[in-house]
């Protein structure tokens, strides 16, 4: 999809020997912080010639603003966004169904760009705005987009639909009017596997008339 | 006698109409659990390690390093040592975890070491000669059966076919018994006919059924004006469930067992789990609120089920969450059979279908597989058949969406288009010629022209790759389908409350097909309310039991269940309310949220009031709808349907690449409850369909034996974007209704291979012969078809 630019990543280039830290050392780490309480604070080294903030392993403090609120969780540095929200904080909406960016089915919006949430580490979003389908009523009333998927019928098993609900949000937050060629981009990273396509597509037709 | 009939059309308020799904806003707003969402207290996560291997023996296990990891809880060996195992994924350890990655971690830490053994993963055509009877059983193609969860009743009847190749003694088959071996088993391997002299032979992957033949298959086509012979087929594809399978299972006490399941099936899962668990199945409670997909592949609880709970018991009952990862899903946890065949048709100059020859092949995983129903839906006068099932080691295959439909539309659909083309005929005119030889003539021959009208197939249909302008060649195509779909077993409670509300016990599941809205339509029809009167509780044991939804069976199951108690719940209401109206209760009607006298309908009550006259106790009555056909009475479901399709496609023949330009569907599902709900289900399948025929194949590798695109990624799905215009008629009316409800999920999703399929052939003016139609076949076809023109 498109979360590449919205996202601060750290160094792509592979750690070389200048950076202060080699495969040798990160194992080291490794042992050593094994060995230390199970929460531990980030160790700082080098790393292409910046000072990095290694975490972990081992579970460390994380702190996530999700639809408006605070949670907090002791995590390991691997664990994703997607289980963070899921599994600690019992935030089910966004699906976990490749857990590997293919199919849309966890899409939420950080700092309202869509992303894939099994594909970003929890520790590494805290400090941004995670919005998630929970959050899209307002007074127990559904959101447009939301109501133009009940209207259209755009879910049958909707294992998919909080996915497509949040993709179709952003969409339209940055194309009140879609032409196709924005519907093909922004769509384009959610699957559907029961065949939902034509009612989502009605959905935003819908909307778009509506000029929500 | 209380009348349990449909209504006719002037008195159906809701049955017929477009009533949004009732489940949609918590699907929408992600308030909708599905079995994957639940986390129970204490919930303890399982993974399972996995044969890396498609055929191999388990030498050693050592799970020492595991078992001392901090977090660990529980381990459970599945396959112990000694094991054969038959496909790449299959179950060999599972662990329960204080947190996933800490399960992960102890699966890596787990050492198996595994005999790889030679395997087979590919369906090519068999070798000559390769196909072999299949002979009396061993004890280890028992076990092999049983392994691979091969139906009950297959194994029965192949045991009474073939006999076996052992002589069981009593203490065998009580040992087989406390394995798990079903009853039926032990009793047909008792009574099969001995064949010690088998004992020993090495089995042959390819199984050749006995040739099929009716009328005079020579004489037939020596008398045809036209024989077409063409190579054709689907191969195997995945189910690919976006929830994948799985379970959390939790012993709430030693011997009762509570668990969620991502199922289509919750009546029967408890009754499947209670033999290998050892406990009543009334000891098992079952619940799911939502469920991510199923299409066939979710009836059981899966050997992982099962798993899952024993991994509770070791943990003292802890709650233990196994849902399969993605890759397992694409590996194990569903795969539609192939088919392939090379057929030869015969026909009469005017049309006349004369003589069909097949000799057809596919796999099933390790149990092979039957002949798909060839000839599809046409019962030609002269046929030939010969079947090779090949035993593989890709894995089992489960039921997928009208299971073998859409492959012999394919095989059939396709030979059919190929021997109009022969003879220069529109296929819209040759199938219309010969459609006595279906069942439902006059069906079809309504919906013909409707679906024709639909996509413009008079002004687009040229003869075979005659519409090609620069590199784009452009087609039309058709197919038809068959489906039962009579009602299952089902039933149901339902109350009226003094308060006014109402509301549906029921243990039936909604698998995305509106089977809620379904039961909500039928109820708040005959009270005179709205849907959201209606409470529904389904998807759980405590409730009566109602089918499996499979095989397009739920809808009726679930109506005539529901219309029987609503029936008799709201003549008891009436018996109340009458002596208030001063009215006898025939005189009354429910009708726009009022209980009425039907002559003068100023003399009512609201709904409220009028249930304010039930007295303390609601009002409770049971609906049952018999699985058996002639116990019904009256019967308010049926079976046997008709639906067409047409296609219409974009070929670059320089690229290969097939564009959707237009798809239409007419169906007919007797009469449709929700109007909304039915045409979601047939455009649901057109899209399916589309997927699978130009994207979806398991692709195995013959070298490693494992799948190659267990992914999202590469196991590709249809995208929005390759879905085109789609157009749904649905047949109702007269001639349809009163036939009562039939079910709608599979019929659909049978004709978008084939119908494609004809559509690039018309493209192109070749064919294509296997699906998926990817680039690579269509290039690949067309090279063929000119270097044919060159040599000729």
């Amino acid at each position: 999809m498109r979360d590449d630019d919205s996202i601060q990543q750290g160094p792509r280039e592979p750690v070389e020997d200048r950076s202060g830290v080699s495969r040798r050392d990160f194992l080291k780490i490794s042992t050593i912080a094994a060995a230390v309480p199970v929460v531990a604070g980030p160790r700082v080294v080098m790393a292409a010639g910046q000072e990095v903030r290694v975490h972990g392993p081992g579970k460390v403090p994380v702190e996530l603003s999700v639809n408006g609120k605070k949670y907090k969780a002791s995590l390991e540095p691997r664990v994703t966004l997607l289980d963070a929200l899921r599994d600690s904080w019992d935030i089910t909406g966004a699906k976990r169904v490749c857990d590997k960016a293919e199919c849309g089915a966890c899409t939420v919006l950080l700092d309202d760009k869509p992303v894939y949430a099994c594909s970003i580490l929890a520790i590494e979003v805290q400090g941004t705005k995670i919005t998630t389908v929970e959050s899209l009523m307002e007074d127990g009333k559904l959101h447009p987009i939301q109501q133009a998927f009940v209207d259209n019928d755009g879910s049958q098993c909707g294992f998919c639909t909080p996915g497509f609900v949040v993709a179709c949000k952003a969409l339209l937050d940055r194309h009140p009017d879609p032409t196709p060629e924005d519907l093909r981009h922004e769509l384009s990273g959610n699957v559907c596997r029961c065949g939902t396509y034509a009612g989502i597509r009605a959905a935003i037709a819908q909307i778009a008339r509506k000029g929500a | 006698m209380p009348d349990y009939q449909w209504p006719d059309p002037e008195h159906r308020t809701l049955i017929g109409k477009r009533v949004a799904r009732v489940d949609s806003p918590d699907k929408v707003s992600g308030q909708a659990r599905y079995t994957y969402d639940i986390k129970r207290p204490g919930m303890l996560f399982g993974k399972m390690l996995r044969s890396p291997y498609a055929h191999c023996k388990v030498v050693s296990i050592d799970i020492s390093a595991a078992e001392q990891m901090p977090g660990v809880k529980a381990i459970e060996i599945v396959q112990k040592q000694g094991s054969t195992i038959h496909w790449a994924g299959d179950e060999v350890v599972a662990v329960a975890a204080v947190d996933e990655s800490t399960a992960a971690d102890a699966i890596r830490a787990i050492k198996v070491k595994y005999q790889k053994l030679s395997h087979l993963v590919t369906d090519n055509e068999p070798p000559p000669g390769a196909g072999e009877g299949q002979g009396p059983m061993s004890w280890d193609d028992l076990s092999d059966m049983l392994d691979n969860q091969v139906p009950e009743n297959q194994i029965v009847s192949q045991l009474q076919q073939y006999g076996v190749s052992f002589k069981a003694t009593e203490d065998d088959l009580k040992g087989a018994k406390e394995e798990g071996v079903p009853d039926a088993v032990i009793d047909a391997i008792r009574k099969a006919p001995v064949h010690p002299d088998a004992a020993g032979k090495t089995k042959s992957n390819y199984q050749k059924a006995a040739t099929q033949t009716q009328g005079e298959v020579d004489k037939a086509f020596s008398e045809a004006d036209a024989v077409s012979e063409g190579l054709y087929g689907a191969p195997v594809i995945t189910h690919c469930c976006m929830e994948s399978h799985g379970s959390t299972s939790e012993w709430t006490d030693p011997d009762h067992l509570f668990v969620h399941i991502s199922t289509q099936n919750v009546s029967g899962i408890a009754g499947q789990m209670a033999e290998p668990l050892k406990i009543p199945a009334a000891n098992i409670r079952v619940h799911q609120d939502h469920v991510g997909g199923g299409f066939g592949s979710k009836f059981g609880p899966d050997r992982w089920g099962i798993v899952t709970a024993a991994l509770s018991k070791k943990a003292g009952g802890m709650p233990v969450r196994l849902m399969l990862e993605r890759a397992s899903e694409l590996q194990v946890a569903g795969a539609r059979p192939s088919a392939f065949a090379r057929v030869k048709v015969g026909a009469k100059q005017d049309g006349t279908l004369l003589v069909w020859q097949s000799q057809s092949w596919g796999t099933g995983g390790p149990g092979g597989g039957g002949m798909p129903p060839i000839p599809y839906c046409f019962a030609v006068p002269n046929q030939r058949k010969e079947h090779t099932a090949i035993r593989n080691n890709i894995g089992p295959a489960r039921a997928w969406r009208a299971p073998n439909h859409p492959q012999a539309a394919v095989l059939t659909m396709c030979a059919l288009e190929d021997v109009a083309a022969k003879l220069n005929m529109d296929p819209y005119e040759f199938f219309l010629k010969n459609i006595e030889l279906t069942k439902l003539p006059n069906v079809y021959r309504e919906e013909f022209p409707i679906a024709a009208e639909l996509i413009g197939w008079k002004e687009k249909w040229r003869p075979r790759g005659q519409n090609i302008s620069g590199n784009i060649a452009r087609g039309v195509g058709l197919s038809l389908h068959t489906w039962g779909g009579r009602g299952h077993g089902s039933d149901c409670d339902l109350s009226i409350h003094p308060d006014g509300s109402v509301d549906i016990k029921m243990g039936t599941q909604d698998i995305g097909t509106g089977t809620r809205t379904c039961i909500a339509v039928v109820a708040a029809d005959a009270l005179g309310l709205q849907v959201d009167a209606i409470k529904l509780y389904i998807g759980d044991t405590q409730y009566p039991p109602s089918g499996g939804s499979g095989g397009s069976t739920t809808p009726g199951g679930v109506s005539s269940s529901t219309r029987r108690a609503v029936v008799d719940a709201r003549d008891a209401l009436f018996a109340k309310v009458a002596p208030v109206l001063n009215a006898q209760p025939d005189d009354l009607e429910a009708k726009d949220g009022t209980v009425r006298v039907k002559s003068d309908h100023g003399h009512s009550l609201s709904w409220k009031e009028a249930c304010s006259k039930i007295g303390a106790t609601p009002i409770t009555c049971h609906g049952h709808n018999d699985q058996a056909a002639g116990k019904n009475k009256p019967d308010l479901t049926n079976s046997g349907v008709g639906g067409v399709q047409m296609a219409q496609v974009e070929v670059d023949t320089d690229t290969g690449i097939v564009t959707m330009k237009k798809m239409v569907a007419v169906q007919d599902c007797g009469l449709i409850i929700d109007v909304k709900m039915a045409e979601s289900s047939v455009l649901g399948a057109l899209i399916m369909g589309i997927s699978y025929a130009l994207f979806e194949e398991k692709i195995m590798d013959p070298i490693t034996g494992r799948m190659l695109n267990a992914d999202m990624e590469f196991y590709r799905l249809a995208g929005l974007n390759d879905i085109p215009e789609l157009k749904v008629h649905m047949m109702t009316g007269k001639g349809y209704d009163e036939r009562g409800v039939i079910g709608l999920g599979e019929p659909p999703a049978v004709s978008p291979g084939a119908a494609i399929s004809n559509a690039v052939a018309n493209a192109l003016g070749v064919r294509v012969p296997f699906l998926p139609i990817t680039p690579d076949k269509v290039l690949a076809a067309m090279r063929q078809s000119s270097a044919q023109k060159a040599g000729a």
